[in-house]
């Protein structure tokens, strides 16, 4: 019985765990690329302060797409 | 000229991961879209304004972009004066949707061929036979 309770502790925290990195890794997924011309790219991620106002702008777009 | 709507029509057979598209002009005027027409408006303004706010950022002439967000990602290539942005899922394959949206725009950019005349058939000679060879060259 006390084995049962420690494999099933043992999976809910698994869980847990698994359920908050995929979360995470979710949000560290959300960046903006930008491309030039002279072939350079500058990569935004979400953390950056530069990256928030052009994702709004984003998920905007993608909103009025899917609607 | 290539019909902005067929391109676009191609653009979204072609390309699997492309959900929507919209083509657009500098002032965010919508020449042609896959979604409805309030819609595309809606994202060509977005777009516009992503397109003008990153290109402060970097400094150099911006072509192209990319943001990826948790449940799609938009894309917007410039061309000159014409833009086309595209919705797709979470993910993509970001080279093969950039170089189908850059041929979309080239297509909606092209002259259209014009219909070639019907070639007047020739007249054959009458009497006239093919020298055989000799042989012997």
């Amino acid at each position: 019985m006390g084995r049962r309770k420690l494999l099933a502790l043992g999976f809910a925290v698994g869980s847990l765990l698994g359920i908050g990195l995929y979360a995470r890794r979710g949000k560290s997924s959300e960046r903006v690329d930008l491309y030039f011309a002279d072939g350079s790219l500058v990569s935004l991620h979400s953390d950056s302060p530069e990256a928030a106002p052009l994702l709004v702008h984003a998920r905007d777009a993608l909103r009025a797409a899917r609607t | 000229m290539t019909e902005p709507s067929t391109a676009l029509a191609e653009l979204t057979e072609i390309s699997s991961q492309i959900e929507s598209a919209v083509l657009f002009d500098a002032d965010g005027k919508v020449v042609a879209a896959t979604i409805p027409d309030e819609r595309a408006a809606q994202v060509a303004t977005s777009a516009r304004a992503l397109l003008e706010q990153a290109g402060q950022i970097g400094g150099g002439d911006l072509t192209q972009v990319e943001a990826s967000t948790g449940d799609g990602s938009l894309f917007v290539v410039k061309d000159g004066a014409t833009m086309i942005a595209a919705s797709t899922s979470a993910e993509p394959t970001a080279g093969l949707v950039f170089y189908d949206l850059k041929s979309a725009l080239r297509a909606a950019a092209k002259p259209a061929a014009k219909p070639k005349a019907a070639a007047k058939p020739k007249a054959k000679p009458k009497g006239t036979t093919r020298p055989k060879s000799s042989g012997t060259s």
